[in-house]
């Protein structure tokens, strides 16, 4: 059986933040309220529920908060991608992402570890995945 | 303010957990007629006694699941809920059940979690098998869908993955202290002929030595998936006069949950369980040294090293020294998951793996554990751990 990579399908509200990472720019809303930066994407913010949120491009370096290498794939779609190295990553604006790591051996991995941005391209869709700084 | 210990669970039903299942298949609303049916037998209650019911949903229908079952079962109830908690959902359950009940609302309760497998269906629904993501939603919209599932966080075994590597960063970490919670609830399970593990004991060496599945998590600390189910019977002190057994009093409850994906929890390695038993202890007048029996929801070693911590058996970020320092076999210092824990046991399907603990810790309090029975046990912690530690509940069960 054929299992196609699920790819992001952007929303009204979260259309600006896939654009963003197709330009090879990170965007995140903060509130104009109570300065929080908020992600995922929302209508509202999630620290006080303002609706005034504004898009700003950030430089999207963070650091590991954590990761796995997962030695068998975590969905048949992701079979040829083992091991997976799959990364949270809290960027310096202090929010957290899901992630995968490229352009590391699996063995350097650590938390805490400085990264930046890789836009990796894949089927029409840009991921936001993150490589050593 | 909170549960006064006025309802008591007095009767108790379980499936035989079984990896290949082999007899007949049921469906849901079947299996919820058999559970009742064994479970008010059990507490020496009729169906004419049961007014209320807790369920999760059922594969048979997405919608009413509560009506569906009171239909089917020929029940009349005064309190009907669904709960959408995953694996905190038994434990949820029963707090609820147990509240229903001291407000006046109804008398008995039947909290049930069928868990074997339903029949096949001759026109299966078309469903696109490409699009499937375990509990992960992959309906449009959903956060999961577009900020998990394409970069690979799907299923349990990363999130928990996730969870263990930064407690390893935060606090240091021993892969044997984390291995001996395994190896001790396999030592349970020969305790507990309905175990599908039942007959093989293993050591600290078998879990490390077993296949890394995502670091730092080996295929033998994570639980293994089965046929099952499981029910409680929950009654007002006026009906737990007339049961069979030693009435079992729900005393205290909690309930934490803030995040779907862990990667938004406030910090990885602080647990809802936290706050939850924290309720549960309050409410009760108990603490963590009045507890005999720990029966912890444990999807994964590390679930149980976190809720070991956040209950306050120990303090934070000294939850391996406590495990290296404690035998936690029914016969040992710190007896946790007597019956195997779903570890040990296996995981029914559906939510009756959430429904194994409060079912053991209920058999030990009533002193029916046969071959692991904690002497003297009076007194039991049980929770409940839904999604990626998106969730959990905390019960404080007491015998009378
Ligand atoms: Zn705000």
């Amino acid at each position: 059986m054929d299992f196609p990579r699920p790819l992001p399908v952007p929303t009204p509200t979260t259309e600006p933040f896939w654009n963003g990472l197709a330009e090879g720019q990170v965007r995140l809303q903060q509130c104009d309220d109570c300065d929080a930066w908020v992600f995922y994407p929302r209508s509202h913010c999630n620290a006080c529920l303002s609706p005034n949120l504004t898009w700003k491009t950030v430089s999207g370096k963070g650091t590991i908060y954590s990761f796995t290498v997962a030695r068998r794939p975590t969905a048949p779609q992701f079979a040829d991608d083992i091991p997976q190295l799959i990364a949270v990553i809290e960027l310096n604006e202090g929010v957290r992402l899901n992630s995968v790591m490229v352009n590391i051996d699996p063995t350097a991995l650590a938390v805490g570890l400085a990264v930046k941005p890789v836009f990796h391209r894949q089927d029409g869709s840009t991921l936001l995945y993150f490589e050593p700084d | 303010m909170g549960l006064q210990g006025r309802a008591a669970i007095t009767g108790v039903a379980d499936f035989k957990n079984e990896r290949k299942y082999t007899g007949k298949r049921k469906f849901y609303t079947e299996q919820w007629a058999e559970l009742t049916q064994l479970a008010i037998t059990d507490a020496g209650l009729s169906k004419q006694d049961i007014d209320g019911l807790c369920c999760a949903s059922i594969p048979e229908s997405s919608m009413f699941a509560p009506a569906t079952i009171a239909e089917y079962l020929g029940l009349r109830v005064n309190f009907a809920e669904m709960v959408d908690l995953g694996g905190a959902s038994s434990v949820s359950m029963i707090w609820r059940a147990a509240a229903a009940i001291e407000l006046g609302l109804c008398e008995a309760v039947v909290c049930a979690a069928p868990g074997l497998p339903i029949p096949s269906n001759p026109n299966p629904p078309r469903r696109d098998p490409t699009r499937l993501f375990g509990s992960v939603s992959a309906n449009w919209g959903s956060p999961q869908t577009e900020f998990d599932v394409p970069y690979g966080n799907v299923a349990q075994n990363a999130g928990y993955a996730l969870i263990a590597q930064r407690y390893a960063a935060t606090y240091g970490y021993d892969e044997r202290a984390l291995a001996k919670i395994a190896a001790d609830q396999r030592t349970n399970a020969q305790g507990n002929p309905n175990a599908v593990f039942y007959g093989q004991p293993i050591t600290i060496d078998d879990v490390l030595q077993s296949k890394m599945i995502a670091d730092p998590l080996h295929i033998l600390e994570i639980v293994m998936p089965c046929a099952g189910g499981c029910a409680v019977v929950v009654v007002s002190d006026r009906l737990a006069k007339k049961c069979r057994h030693r009435p079992v009093h729900i005393t205290g409850c909690g309930e934490h949950l803030t995040t779907r994906s862990v990667t938004y929890a406030e910090d990885m390695t602080v647990t809802p369980v936290g706050p939850a038993a924290a309720s549960a202890f309050r409410m009760s007048g108990k603490s963590p040294r009045d507890i005999d029996v720990l029966e912890a929801y444990d999807c994964y070693t590390i679930t149980v090293l976190l809720t070991i911590e956040d209950s306050g058996f120990c303090n934070k970020g000294e939850g391996i020294a406590f495990v290296n320092e404690n035998d936690l076999t029914f016969a040992g210092s710190f007896p946790v998951n007597t019956h195997g824990g779903q570890l040990g046991a296996g995981q029914a399907a559906g939510m009756a793996g959430g429904m194994s603990q409060p079912v053991e810790g209920v058999r030990q309090i009533m002193g029916r554990a046969e071959g692991r029975q904690v002497p003297h046990c009076d007194t039991a912690l049980v929770t409940g751990t839904g999604g990626i530690m998106s969730e959990q509940s905390a019960i404080i069960l007491e015998g009378a």
